[in-house]
């Protein structure tokens, strides 16, 4: 595939000697909603966190637009700068309002002014559905709102694509909805998205591909459709049977 | 105790020129310390080499010891301190522009000292900080530089005030020691100036000097008590 946006050849990855990515192989289109799902400890969030470098590959390479990642320093910053991630625990600045994190990306990277920069950051709250939170701090709000936050801080930076790592996961059962349906928004804006979840209906409506992970390995892909109907692998029908059945 | 009505103007002098020296000293050993703690969490390993040097050497040497290198070994380097001669400041803080090279020596020997335990103080405050603040900064594209300017170091220095109070208070009392190095306008040179000199009776004269670092040391102390009370409020909020 040439017009891949996010490519991953071969990759390789130990904690230890513990082999959490085994010869990785995924192109992710522009575009394109990848869903990647699996048992814990499968790899899937390190799979996430190392395409903006978050966690360091051993070997194999990762490209993302036509450049593999730089190693480290301006290049690397630039290429993050270009990929939003979305994190579990939110991690908005503790210390900053809503806005204010919004917008530290936009003035401090992307050398906006201040002024576009918080009417972006305010259009961004608008979107997400909590600009009436834009002067009070993170603790103020509720996970839900947190993490909608979170995901107006990526998007404020115009990325390319965007990184979910399990987003819905530290959140309280009522607040899942409100999360997924932003995210549900940006998937049918056209953005670029690889999300790692749990929540199997997400990728069943939003996903162009479900990637299934299990002991550091791909052990299939298919369209959501394809996927939950037919699996092809017993580890995928035994993992779909113990999260489908209640 | 006839030695306060006579010669409060002494304790009162001494007393201005521990204040005048620990001002110096906080600041320089703040800014340093600061300077150092980032030097110690550089992705560069021959700055964290340096880094790790400086607080080796300066957190495990008795402070007699730095003042005397300051005080006889930078003589020997053909060195009176001058630089501390800054225009302006040597107007408000008149011992740093004296002859006597010794007010200077002795700051010099407590902000060296000071700063490696402000930056060790500094340092648990930015471990303290949560991992995920740092990431959600990389992931933003933000610099090494930049993170740490908006985003860790914000919130290192609240973590890091109550143990930085303490090395201040500390500081504070070590400066005492200044009095054996030649510095007599401080509040421990009272004691050289009354007790050695005019043969005034020790006790009293020791009473007030205790005086002299308790108005400076306790309010320090309950600022930072406040200080810890409304974080704890910001916590459980």
């Amino acid at each position: 595939m040439t017009d891949a946006l996010i490519t991953l050849d071969a990759v390789n990855k130990w904690f230890g000697k513990l082999h959490v990515l085994r010869d990785v192989n995924l192109s992710v289109a522009a575009g394109e909603v990848v869903v990647v799902i699996g048992p814990s400890g499968s790899g899937k969030s390190t799979l996430c966190r190392s395409i903006n470098r978050l966690e360091t590959i051993d070997s194999g390479t990762i490209t993302f637009d036509g450049r593999p990642l730089p190693a480290e320093g301006r290049a690397l910053a630039r290429l993050r700068a270009d990929v939003g991630m979305v994190f579990q625990s939110f991690n908005l600045f503790a210390h900053k309002t809503i806005l204010d994190n919004v917008t530290l990306g936009p003035t401090k990277v992307r050398r906006q002014s201040t002024a576009d920069a918080r009417a972006y950051g305010m259009e961004l709250l608008e979107r997400v559905g909590i600009a009436d939170q834009a002067g009070k701090h993170p603790a103020q709000l509720s996970g839900g709102q947190q993490q909608r936050a979170a995901i107006a801080r990526a998007l404020a930076m115009r990325p390319k694509a965007m990184l979910f790592d399990e987003p819905t996961s530290a959140l309280d059962p009522e607040m899942v909805g409100e999360v997924l349906e932003v995210m549900t928004g940006l998937a049918k804006g056209g953005m670029t998205m690889i999300v790692v979840t749990h929540e199997m209906g997400f990728a069943r409506h939003a996903a162009d591909r479900v990637v299934f992970m299990a002991d550091g390995q791909i052990v299939e892909q298919a369209p959501p459709a394809e996927f939950f109907a037919q699996p092809r692998t017993e580890r995928a029908r035994d993992f779909l049977g113990k999260v489908l059945s209640h | 105790m006839e030695v306060f009505s006579d010669k409060l103007d002494v304790f009162w002098n001494g007393f201005l020129g521990t204040v005048q020296m620990c001002l110096l000293a906080a600041v320089g050993a703040l800014i340093l310390g600061a300077l150092v703690a980032v030097l110690r969490i550089s992705p560069i390993p021959p700055l964290r080499a340096v880094g790790t040097a400086y607080v080796t050497v300066f957190r495990n040497v008795p402070l007699t010891v730095v003042m005397f290198f300051a005080a006889f070994a930078l003589p020997l380097l053909g060195s009176d301190a001058s630089f501390l001669k800054i225009p302006g400041l040597r107007d408000v803080i008149k011992p740093l522009g004296t002859d006597l090279p010794y007010f200077r020596f002795a700051t010099i020997a407590l902000t060296l000292y000071t700063t490696a335990f402000v930056c060790e103080a500094l340092r648990s405050g930015i471990g303290a900080v949560p991992l995920g603040q740092a990431e959600a900064a990389r992931s933003l594209g933000l610099s090494f530089t930049q993170n740490l300017r908006h985003v860790v170091l914000p919130q290192a220095w609240k973590l890091a005030i109550v143990p930085l109070g303490s090395v201040i208070i500390a500081m504070v009392k070590n400066s005492a020691l200044a009095a054996a190095f030649g510095v007599i306008v401080t509040l421990m040179g009272v004691v050289d100036e009354l007790v050695s000199q005019q043969y005034y009776d020790a006790v009293p004269v020791f009473l007030g000097v205790a005086v002299g670092f308790l108005i400076l040391t306790i309010p320090l102390g309950l600022l930072l008590d406040m200080v810890e009370r409304s974080q704890k409020k910001v916590a459980t909020r």
